[in-house]
């Protein structure tokens, strides 16, 4: 089984559905101990980085995923569930993340060029460059389409990154540090792409 | 860099889109999971649905298509029709969409742009605006284009935004149907004055027009209805052929 995180952010049902789809068993839980029982767990989010990261908190979920990932389990964070991830967000001040992933996770604005014309957020399709060989990508080309929506970006991840997407900058596209992984898109909206990298997340 | 987006939308009453421009015409029906999952496949950016049922007792139906095509098509979905309150963003939201457009509901209430914007954030908030020029102005109707408003577009666009609409869905009801192109200058101007994407709608006829659709700054998505439910244009051909013009596409 794979547990879908849920600590209160956001809307699930496209991803538990795209998981039954691919015929992965996911549940959609806070429970302690069914988290501890999963397969592999995924880190789901929505929103603002410091109202997650203090509801993971008060749930106490926080700790939970990070012990959980410690132990090997395959951990993926998802959009804000990757952000999560990092040591530290810029977003509002400085809020510390999981600190599971390096980097940092900044605006996007702010490093755009002054003259890029860029809309923010980063919202549509956007194309896959690899930096790296990773067990989520075996089943997916260079240059496929993937859905982002997203106003933060993570950064100085060094080793951990995976893909990036252009954007006037280069954004994170995709993170793994051993057992953990994040993708910055949304792999449960992005298609027969996305459900190729849930596949492959579900056989690691 | 981020491609333009090809959107069918999809009108849905009692249960079944209906195809044909003549809402009496009850033959003209299709099964919604059948063609979201036939767009899917042409490679459809994303799909709105659009609940035009009458009838509260009816709204089930709509919620039901909704939850099958959620449950199949792992594309961005988005809602739109009779919404008028947080729990309608609600309702629907449950069912999988991903995004909901407020069209009348916003105008009879625009502080509901700001609460579902602070409750499920922007980008999961819609504008949608039908426009029709008035003695040399652009004016925003209501009720499906009928009814006269004395809201002026891009001023209504523009506080649209700033109350936390994250996209704008920008129907011109003077080429609607007509199919003889978008309307590119009421597009332009609402371009140039907002910072969130612009779905451009009412008027394709043909490939030509989404390819000079999107020379136009400012305007990241085409949506159209019957041009793709007659068959006449298949998504695939289009996005292959706005790639050949240069257009960044997802194919």
């Amino acid at each position: 089984m794979i547990a879908i995180i849920d600590y209160g952010v956001g809307n699930l049902f496209s991803l538990q559905a795209s998981l039954n789809f691919i015929g992965a068993e996911a549940k959609v839980t806070g429970d302690r101990e069914e988290i501890e029982k999963a397969r592999k767990i995924i880190l789901p989010g929505v929103g603002a980085f410091g109202d997650a990261r203090e509801k993971l908190r008060e749930t106490g979920m926080d700790r939970l995923v990070v012990s959980e990932a410690e132990k090997g389990k395959p951990l993926l964070g998802i959009c804000l569930g990757m952000q999560l991830l990092f040591e530290e967000s810029l977003e509002f001040g400085r809020c510390e993340g999981l600190g599971l992933i390096k980097g940092q996770v900044a605006s996007i604005q702010e490093d755009l060029p002054a003259d890029s014309g860029l809309k923010v957020p980063h919202m549509g399709w956007n194309k896959l460059r690899f930096t790296k060989e990773a067990p989520i990508f075996k089943n997916t080309k260079e240059g496929s389409s993937v859905y982002f929506v997203h106003s933060f970006y993570g950064k100085n991840c060094d080793e951990a990154l995976i893909a990036t997407a252009e954007y006037g900058i280069t954004v994170t596209a995709a993170v793994r540090n051993k057992n953990v992984y994040g993708t910055q898109f949304h792999p449960e909206k992005s298609g027969p792409v996305g459900l190729d990298i849930l596949r492959a997340f579900n056989e690691i | 860099m981020i491609s333009k987006r090809i959107i069918p939308c999809l009108d849905i009453r009692d249960g079944m889109v209906v195809k044909g421009v003549n809402f009496e015409n009850v033959k003209d029906i299709a099964d919604p999971v059948e063609m979201a999952q036939r767009y899917n496949n042409e490679g459809a950016d994303e799909l709105v649905f659009y609940d035009i049922t009458a009838s509260v007792e009816k709204r089930k139906l709509f919620d039901d298509v909704l939850v099958k095509v959620a449950s199949q098509i792992f594309i961005p979905l988005t809602v739109g029709g009779a919404i008028q309150t947080l729990e309608d963003f609600e309702r629907v939201l449950k069912c999988g969409a991903d995004k909901v457009s407020v069209n009348s509901g916003a105008i009879k209430d625009p502080e509901i742009i700001e609460k579902a914007a602070r409750k499920y954030g922007s980008q999961c908030v819609v504008l949608s605006m039908d426009v029709k020029r008035v003695d040399g102005a652009f004016k925003v109707f209501t009720m499906g284009g009928r009814k006269e408003t004395p809201i002026e577009a891009i001023s209504w666009a523009v506080e649209g935004v700033e109350r936390g609409a994250g996209e704008l869905v920008v129907n011109s009801i003077d080429t609607d149907g007509v199919r003889g192109g978008f309307d590119l200058d009421m597009l332009d101007a609402i371009a140039e004055k907002v910072n969130v994407p612009i779905i451009a709608s009412g008027g394709a006829g043909c490939k030509e027009d989404f390819a000079e659709l999107f020379t136009h700054k400012g305007i990241d998505a085409g949506l159209a209805a019957g041009i793709f439910h007659t068959g006449e244009l298949r998504i695939k051909d289009l996005k292959e052929y706005l790639q050949e013009k240069k257009v960044e596409m997802r194919v």
